[in-house]
């Protein structure tokens, strides 16, 4: 997930695509707001963050205020309002995942890599976050790195990603 | 030489302890030794502790090996186990092993035996015959069916389906829609994700026959952004099987991804976070189905709800009532999480004690320590001491017992654990995931966490203990929903059962 720079015209093209759509499945219900979680989890995608500077297009194109609009973007643990690393690891630390020791895999970020949940890497290689479960509770304790989920994570595992992303 | 086949989970938890390594070393060694082998990533069988497990086809079945690393591979080939030979990871046929065979597969009888986006699979082993059988008897049949099936909700509340199938059937609108809460986001709980990555078009033909009995013709299916093999093998399936005509023009399906929320598990919020809005609590009334997305009679259903369907509608209602106890009937996919030896997917009818459950096909604690607790029904489900494990698995037994059977996740702790920890981790989930609509939810939370750390630092632990009390009632009764209304069932029952860890300088943490 690479964050590249912000581009009215591409933002422009990802909603205009997410509205034919929604119109073309849901008739007149897919009016107004109902393609935004589309459009912005394409613009996170594109952009690696949502920009400030999208949400007046938003806004206009969908017709719905600007407040609303940074209302759905705020409460969404999901959408960035500024680029993350170039990798991100979100680490599980739900009941399953506590029951096998993840408390004891986030002490060891902060201790030995000095990184916390919602914090980035110096070099801008990868963002560490909490998440709450990611079905994978009978192989914990879990992790995604990008779109790739690792099950039984231990500091082996740990040691080996952090010195992978820094490639 | 025909080529042997070979079959290896390509569900996400299978890949997550290197499923796709081992495939591919297979390939390679096949390739260096001349032996011809085809590779069938299949969903996975549910026995998740002996993930990557790899299963050869010979003249009688197939033969399970695992858990399988790639270090393995060589000694496999060397042992002769394409001809089935014997082998330090030897398990036999998965039938034959304890944990499979003591299940009753409804609806995962498919998962881990086809190629999940194989249509020709899918027909092959029973499928569309429920959206078939529906067609020729009718919407009420259909309905009627569900009703004598003795269904409920499989997403937490237990209501009864044909009730809700009814109401949208009878609701007066040019739009219906069938909405499919893949949220699952309750800690121990992964049924839906191997259900959608393992058996697909079950999926979709629940939602078929569903759609045809209640008059919709749109369907969405809400899968949580966490979930992104499930998304993409969902997505390819509803592409399949519209190529092939299996909807004939009456109905279409869209997948939508949530954004990392739990409380668009709730459906409300989910209706609303479809709409493009925050994923906030309605009140109700209006109910779904008589106002839900876009103000349209609205049916949604659990994945597993749905996907129970197609069995009823091909065995008829009474064959799956025939499962389960007292008000509990057919089967449920339960699901063994954390600290547990035999860790994975069990389907079973309603009944088996959690004892029977933790410990006899779990087979105990995965670090051989004593059972600590066992938490059931997600996040705000109750937390059981080992004292307390011969209550029945079904709705109204655990709720007797003070508990909820939820989404049907069992998660296993050792003694090492810290209930007052568990305890404050509770009110923390609030916190973090509270949509903000009533002030208990959001504001109490916080509080609750504030109290209990008084309480295990010494600070008029007995004035505490009463506050979080009122505080936990104002919770429950102030709460629009779930989320607030029961995050006292976790703390409370931790305080209940393991009254010493409450006592001040007993947290570890
Ligand atoms: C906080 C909260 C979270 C929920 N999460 C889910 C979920 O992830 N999946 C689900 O199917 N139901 C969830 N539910 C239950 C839904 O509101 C709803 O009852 C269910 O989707 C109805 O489907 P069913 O009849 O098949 O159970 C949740 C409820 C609450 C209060
Ligand atoms: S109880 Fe909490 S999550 Fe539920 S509606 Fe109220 S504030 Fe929202
Ligand atoms: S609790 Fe960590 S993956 Fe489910």
């Amino acid at each position: 997930m690479n964050a590249s720079a912000f581009d009215a015209l591409e933002v422009e093209s990802i909603a205009a695509a997410e509205i034919a759509r929604a119109l073309d499945f849901y008739g007149p219900d897919g009016r107004g707001a109902a393609p935004l979680l589309p459009i912005l989890h394409a613009l996170q995608h594109a952009f690696g963050y949502i920009d400030d500077e999208a949400l007046p297009i938003l806004a206009r194109m969908l017709n719905i205020s600007q407040a609303e609009l940074r209302g759905v973007v705020s409460f969404y643990h999901d959408f960035r309002r500024a680029p993350a690393g170039r990798h991100r690891l979100k680490i599980c630390r739900a009941e399953a995942c506590q029951s096998l020791g993840c408390e004891a895999l986030v002490a060891y970020l902060a201790q030995a890599f000095h990184l916390a949940p919602g914090q980035t890497t110096p070099d801008g290689a990868l963002t560490l976050e909490s998440v709450y479960c990611l079905g994978d509770c009978a192989l914990g304790p879990a992790a995604l790195i990008d779109d790739e989920l690792i099950g039984r994570l231990d500091k082996e595992r740990i040691d080996a990603l952090m010195s992978e992303v820094r490639k | 030489m025909s080529a042997t086949r070979i079959y290896i989970a390509r569900d996400s938890a299978a890949r997550s302890v290197n499923a796709d390594a081992v495939a591919k070393a297979i390939e390679q060694q096949a390739r260096a030794r001349g032996q011809i082998v085809e590779i069938v990533r299949t969903g996975s069988h549910g026995l998740l502790w002996l993930e990557p497990l790899v299963e050869v086809a010979g003249p009688q079945g197939r033969t399970a090996y695992g858990p399988v690393r790639v270090g393995d591979v060589v000694g496999l080939f060397e042992a002769g186990f394409l001809h089935g030979a014997p082998h330090d990871l030897s398990l036999g046929p998965v039938e034959e092993i304890d944990f499979f065979k003591r299940q009753h597969r409804f609806t995962f009888a498919r998962v881990g035996v086809v190629d999940p986006l194989s249509l020709d699979d899918y027909r092959a082993h029973g499928g569309w015959q429920g959206l078939e059988r529906a067609r020729t008897i009718g919407p009420q049949a259909v309905v009627d069916e569900i009703a004598n099936s003795g269904l409920r909700g499989r997403g937490g509340a237990g209501f009864p389906a044909h009730i809700k199938w009814s109401a949208v059937q009878e609701a007066q609108s040019e739009r219906k829609y069938v909405v499919c809460n893949a949220d699952e986001g309750d800690s121990g709980t992964f049924a839906d994700r191997m259900l959608m990555e393992g058996d697909p078009f079950l999926l979709i033909e629940g939602m078929a026959i569903c759609a045809y009995a209640v008059g919709s013709d749109r369907g969405v299916v809400y899968i949580r952004s966490e979930y992104p093999d499930a998304i993409a093998t969902m997505g390819a399936a509803v592409k399949s099987a519209r190529a092939a005509g299996i909807f004939g023009g009456a109905f279409d399906i869209e997948i939508r991804i949530g954004a990392g929320a739990y409380i668009c598990g709730e459906e409300t919020a989910l209706l609303e976070s479809i709409e493009g809005r925050r994923g906030q609590v309605r009140a109700k009334p209006p109910l779904p189905v008589q106002s839900g997305l876009f103000g349209r009679p609205t049916l949604v259903h659990n994945v597993l709800t749905l996907a129970a369907a197609p069995f009823i509608l091909t065995q008829g209602g009474p064959a799956y009532a025939a499962q389960g106890m007292g008000r509990s009937r057919g089967t449920m996919p339960i699901q063994l999480a954390g600290n547990i030896k035999r860790a994975g997917l069990f389907e079973a009818p309603f009944g088996l004690t959690l004892r029977e459950l933790v410990y006899d096909v779990g087979g105990g604690t995965a670090s051989g320590r004593p059972v600590g607790a066992v938490q059931v029904g997600g996040p705000l489900g109750a937390y059981f001491p080992d004292s307390l494990l011969d209550v029945a698995f079904d709705y109204e037994s655990l709720a007797q017992a003070g508990g909820l059977l939820g989404h049907g996740g069992i998660v296993v702790f050792d003694d090492s654990v810290d209930m007052s920890a568990q305890a404050r981790f509770a009110f923390s989930f609030c916190a973090i995931e509270s949509c903000g609509k009533c002030t208990p939810c959001r504001i109490g939370s916080t509080r609750g966490m504030e109290t209990l750390d008084k309480i295990a630092t010494g600070v008029e632990p007995e004035k505490n203990k009463a506050l979080l009390k009122d505080l936990m009632n104002v919770m429950a009764d102030g709460s629009l929903c779930a989320l607030g209304g029961l995050t006292h069932l976790p703390v409370s029952s931790a305080m209940k059962h393991f009254p010493q860890e409450f006592e001040p300088g007993n947290r570890s943490t």
